[in-house]
């Protein structure tokens, strides 16, 4: 990784070969993000242009490494892929070219050198059912979490492991795997969800904190909103088949072929909160449902656990069929039931009636 | 709980548990009142009037003559809000997967904007049925806890259904959850209340028609 050491960001982006052009673009795009005005741009670039170059480092906990994946397999180098990767990235042992005690040795330097300013930046969950589960340089996740949020300005939790705990936290949650935040506690931590999370908007996190030197406002679920305020159906460029009644009903149909609505294949897209349907992936080229696969809904918590993927979201889950059928043979069993004690009412209705004839009632009292 | 676990729970253990409700409910009524029996009728029946269950059963759904002048509000309140509340059940996409989900069933829905203009129309409908019950003196007396709770159990639906669809809170998955947490409530309590007659409605025409068909009334 070759990386500037100090400076500010912009003379750091233009040693790396950005040009103003590029650079105002992305300033463009975050402006555009956080709901800016265009006057705004020229502001941002400035901001970023001075801004001292944040110290970021990345741990990878229970994760498959497509967070990192995705920020570093783009076509072409982003500027957002450079402000993190050349910028600031301090640590991150997938990435760095040192290993063993030297990778060690450099978080620790980063994080002396940074005390109270470093980014922490975390991928994956943390196993709390044994510590040996995952461990770094024969550090548990959790040691390895507390020593280094406990020096950090801010944590951002990247990917739905880190933020929610992801597909290791699945049912059964067989390692006890809890998200970042459930560790720390005393710090502000941004989740970035998504299986994986979109580059920019991990980037956007951290350029916001590099422009504005804060972090930027997040929703119930601690994901920033300028990225997660939506739903993926409100943005998707499907959803005039939506409204207009056509749906997909096989991946292969003719509706498939027309790009009509993929709910009835269990598209996520009206309960998902995510940039997906408007930032899209590989330089804006596409998305999944542009593929034409429905959205899993993979930036929302728990969502391995939340239904099945290839089921409307009206559609019943769960063993419906069976708890009826109980129902069923209940409620005739009952109704058979009501019958026989109303059948003796009215058999004992008729035992006490007494029958008047004339002669009593002309009897004298 | 996060709202899509509530959701999720809405339309899994939560709809599974109020159709099973509604199931035993609805057996236990119907076999209850068919094993009520009658006396023996002894009497010849009248020939005048065959059919006249199977008439009844239609001919009840108009207004007898003159009654839509007296009572205009109660007729078209009741027709809207009834046709409404087919097309919104019956037509909308996400509906029908819930029905093809449970009974393997399934039907071309209807465009939004006509499942939408229908909704409206049953709220409003509702809402005015619902005054007229109020201001009019006879007609509250003659209403009971049960009239109210059977209109609050209908309503809610159809207003969150709404609401959800147009993303009137900025949460559309907590709404969407209470939309289909309500549509539980009315599912269970569906046969234990006046909402009875979407299943008892049939019958109970059928054979107030026969009986009156049986002693020579036209139906």
């Amino acid at each position: 990784m070759k990386r500037p050491a100090v400076g500010p960001v912009g003379s750091a982006l233009r040693e790396s070969g950005v040009s103003r052009r590029d650079f105002l673009g992305f300033c463009a795009t975050l402006a555009a993000a956080y709901a800016l005005p265009s006057s705004s741009i020229q502001a941002i670039a400035a901001a970023l242009e001075k801004a001292p170059r944040a110290s970021v480092i990345w741990l990878s906990f229970q994760e498959c490494t497509g967070c990192t994946e995705s920020l570093t397999r783009s076509n072409a180098p982003s500027v957002e892929t450079l402000i993190l990767e050349q910028v600031s990235l301090d640590y991150h042992h997938t990435l760095q070219a040192a290993s063993g005690e030297a990778a060690e040795r450099a978080r620790d330097e980063a994080m002396q050198g940074a005390m109270g300013k470093y980014l922490l930046i975390v991928d994956g969950s943390v196993p709390l059912g044994n510590p040996g589960y995952s461990t770094i340089a024969g550090v548990s996740n959790v040691d390895m979490l507390k020593e280094a949020a406990k020096g950090a300005a801010a944590v951002i939790a990247v990917g739905s492991c880190a933020a929610y705990g992801g597909l290791p936290a699945a049912l059964p949650n067989p390692t006890g795997a809890v998200p970042v935040s459930r560790i720390v506690t005393d710090k502000p931590v941004v989740n970035v969800p998504g299986c994986p999370p979109i580059p920019v908007v991990i980037t956007g996190v951290l350029a916001h904190f590099l422009t504005f030197g804060t972090l930027p406002e997040l929703d119930e679920h601690g994901r920033p909103k300028v990225f997660y305020g939506e739903t993926i159906h409100d943005r998707c460029y499907r959803r005039p088949f939506y409204d207009q009644g056509k749906f997909a009903e096989t991946f292969d149909d003719e509706g498939a072929r027309r790009g009509w609505c993929l709910f009835k294949l269990g598209c996520k897209g009206p309960v998902t909160y995510n940039a997906c349907a408007t930032t899209k992936w590989n330089n804006g080229v596409s998305f999944p449902i542009q593929s034409g696969h429905g959205c899993l809904g993979c930036s929302e918590p728990g969502f391995w656990d939340v239904g099945p993927f290839y089921k409307a979201l009206s559609m019943p889950v769960g063993n419906v069929k069976k708890t009826v059928g109980i129902a069923v043979a209940g409620g005739v069993a009952a109704g058979a039931a009501m019958a026989i004690a109303n059948r003796g009412k009215k058999a004992a209705a008729k035992a006490a009636h007494a029958k008047v004839g004339v002669e009593d009632l002309e009897k004298k009292p | 709980m996060t709202c899509l676990e509530i959701l999720t729970w809405a339309r899994g253990p939560g709809l599974a548990l109020a159709l099973a409700v509604a199931v035993f409910g609805v057996l236990l009524r119907l076999v209850e009142i068919q094993a009520l029996g009658r006396k023996p009728d002894l009497a010849t029946p009248r020939e005048t009037s065959p059919g006249s269950g199977w008439h009844t059963i239609l001919s009840r759904t108009l207004p007898p003559p003159g009654m839509v002048k007296r009572a205009p509000l109660t007729y078209f309140g009741g027709y809207v809000f009834h046709i409404g509340l087919a097309v919104a059940v019956f037509g909308f996409a996400p509906h029908i997967e819930v029905i093809r989900g449970l009974f393997g069933l399934r039907w071309p829905g209807l465009p939004n904007l006509v499942v939408d203009l229908a909704t409206i129309a049953a709220i409003v409908a509702m809402i005015a049925v619902l005054v007229g019950r109020l201001v009019d003196p006879v007609k509250r007396l003659l209403s009971g806890v049960g009239d109210w709770l059977a209109w609050t159990l209908t309503f809610v639906p159809l207003a969150t259904g709404y609401a959800a669809f147009h993303h009137m809170t900025e949460d559309y998955t907590l709404l969407l959850a209470i939309h289909v947490l309500s549509v539980d409530l009315l599912l269970a309590l569906l046969p234990f209340t006046k909402l009875f007659h979407v299943v008892s409605l049939v019958m109970a025409r059928w054979y107030n028609g026969q009986m009156a068909g049986r002693k020579g009334v036209a139906a």
